[in-house]
């Protein structure tokens, strides 16, 4: 739910909303803008990366920075760039494909279960508040000893571990609405249950299904790289941060620092510019929800 | 206030059993084979009889009916039953790893709390300042950090220049704290600085929204020292939030553990739910949720009666 805007703003915004939240927001700009150009690397990838992020080297192990390996190889002598740059599509796909399914399902039984209330809402928030007591990290593993491994089952463990967190968070607010004159007036006039639900309801939902969501991005980037490390996410040889901090990483860190300290980086910036968009979206669409 | 908390107690017991039902239900319910999964998965060739066999050692070929009164009826006799990878009772398995974790997890709040509090009074105190921004930096920085990484840098920190390698074996404190202290302060700051993001965050909005407060104004004009009006006026009253994330917080504290354990090969309860998940040993992973989910209600009810201690206008009579 936004807030009402005075008229004056409203009119100001329309001459320039974006060069408004460019002044408002410099960090979350550039948050943006760090995520576009992410996501266009990692498009772009087989034109963009010098070598097949998964061919072996054996020639050339554990090469230091430099050319020709800009940030050294690894143990199998693949290239370490190469790596990082596939790695950003994993972790993109798996990002963005776990927190919109994750959101939309938590949103929904949100929206549903607020709207009807009664037994079915008592057992889902029962369920819930058992679920939000359990680390994310917990429950995506528990979801993945059940579902199996590989990157469909990654996608689906996190997403399912983000369900009841967004559902508390969007019920909350769906009850709000549900008791607004117009859901009433829309009953009223003997609107369908599901009417009431597509039109009134879900559109005064967005803003914190939006908010959570992009605060979800984060979170599932590191959660796959965090499972991935474990070994119980993305599978070898695909190229993912996690995977790459795994194994060798660790075994010959002093050897080979680099092994180490790229991939890192990489989910640092990105969860950094994925959390820096979610503060800003959040200050911009709903302040209640700051924390 | 004894009543409270005896009311308070014996109300965990049901929420307990509530949460065993829902874990059976997440953990078993669902379609899939462990034994199959396990036998076959590895590519190899088994016959039908030696499945058939495991899954009647493992009770699996019983009703999931039987099953799931099997297992309720074993938590009501404080029995978590046996793993299905190592037959070793659960609760053996927990027992001989709590006391790492336990240490660790206690060691990376102190960390944490440390931190926190200090950095995000000062930020708030010194608002709009570099000191300020700084603080914020690094605790925006901290939340998109893996505590792993942390782990990783910090392990190739100590070899470059300590030349010093996490150590195979726990020691535990008693038998010599000074090396069970250096062995674990590593994995406790990994931990810790992560935890201590947040907590600065609600520190520093925390005290801010304090100082607004009226009575912080008249101890100012009263003259007061503001070390006196930051101790006994602010920060006392900026303190139950705080409290609420650190309580929160330290709950969730297990899911860092699970991968920073791994990285300083530590066999503490965060190795063996990532072993347990690894092996699909369900009947380990169903008692090690049950653990976590155990700990995050009696956190909760230490923080209730903190908050008791800490506002003399809460009473829960």
């Amino acid at each position: 739910m936004t807030t009402a805007a005075l008229p004056l703003q409203r009119v100001h915004a329309r001459r320039g909303w974006l060069a408004r939240f460019i002044r408002r927001n410099p960090t979350g700009t550039a948050a943006v803008v760090a995520i576009f150009v992410m996501a266009v690397i990692a498009a772009l990838a087989p034109w963009v990366a010098p070598y097949d992020p998964v061919a072996n080297d054996f020639a050339s192990m554990f090469s230091p920075p430099g050319p020709p390996h800009w940030l050294g190889t690894d143990a199998f002598g693949r290239d370490v760039l190469s790596r990082v740059i596939y790695g950003a599509r994993t972790a993109l796909v798996v990002g963005f494909a776990s927190s919109l399914s994750g959101a939309t399902l938590g949103a929904a039984i949100g929206v549903v279960s607020a709207y009807f209330g009664g037994a079915t809402d008592i057992v889902v928030q029962r369920f819930t508040d058992i679920l939000v007591s359990f680390p994310l990290i917990v429950l995506a593993l528990a979801m993945i000893a059940i579902l199996g491994g590989g990157t469909g089952n990654l996608i689906a463990a996190i997403a399912i571990s983000f369900v009841p967190r967004i559902q508390l968070v969007v019920r909350a607010s769906a009850l709000g609405v549900r008791r607004t004159a117009f859901v009433e007036a829309a009953r009223a006039i003997g609107a369908g249950h599901w009417r009431i639900i597509f039109r009134h309801m879900v559109p005064n939902v967005v803003a914190p299904y939006l908010v959570m969501m992009t605060a979800f991005l984060g979170q599932a980037i590191l959660l796959e790289a965090s499972l991935s490390f474990l070994g119980l996410g993305v599978n070898e040889p695909t190229a993912a941060w996690g995977l790459m901090l795994s194994g060798a990483a660790v075994e010959f860190v002093q050897r080979a620092p680099w092994m180490a300290v790229f991939p890192g980086l990489a989910i640092t910036f990105t969860v950094l510019a994925f959390n820096v968009l979610g503060d800003s979206l959040r200050d911009a669409l709903d302040p209640r929800l700051r924390t | 206030m004894t009543r409270f908390i005896l009311t308070r107690l014996f109300l965990i017991i049901p929420t307990l059993l509530a949460v065993a039902v829902l874990i059976f239900v997440l953990v078993r319910v669902v379609p899939g084979d462990i034994v199959e999964l396990r036998l076959v998965g590895g590519g190899s060739f088994v016959t039908k009889g030696v499945i058939e066999a495991e899954r009647a050692r493992l009770g699996l070929n019983k009703p999931i009916w039987q099953q799931f009164v099997d297992w309720m009826t074993g938590l009501v006799r404080l029995d978590l039953g046996t793993s299905m990878w190592t037959g070793a009772p659960i609760s053996h398995e927990i027992a001989i790893r709590l006391q790492l974790s336990v240490q660790l997890a206690l060691m990376s709040t102190l960390i944490a709390v440390a931190l926190a509090v200090p950095l995000g009074t000062l930020a708030a105190v010194r608002r709009g300042t570099v000191i300020d921004y700084a603080v914020q930096v690094f605790s925006v920085a901290g939340l998109a950090t893996p505590s792993f990484w942390l782990g990783i840098l910090l392990i190739l920190f100590l070899l470059t220049t300590f030349h010093w390698l996490p150590p195979l074996t726990f020691t535990p404190l008693w038998q010599d704290p000074r090396a069970n202290l250096l062995q674990l302060i590593w994995p406790a700051l990994a931990v810790g600085y992560r935890y201590s993001a947040v907590t600065t965050r609600m520190t520093r909005s925390a005290v801010l929204e304090v100082l607004r407060e009226d009575y912080i104004r008249t101890a100012w004009s009263k003259g007061l020292a503001s070390k006196t009006v930051l101790r006994r006026h602010a920060l006392r009253n900026a303190m139950m939030p705080v409290v609420t994330v650190i309580g929160l917080e330290f709950a969730f504290l297990i899911g860092g553990l699970v991968v920073t354990e791994q990285v300083f090969n530590l066999n503490g309860i965060g190795k063996l739910f990532v072993d347990a998940v690894g092996r699909r040993d369900y009947t380990l992973i169903q008692g090690l949720m049950l653990l976590i989910a155990a700990i995050y209600i009696f956190v909760n009810f230490v923080v209730d009666l903190l908050f008791a201690w800490l506002d003399p206008r809460i009473s829960y009579e």
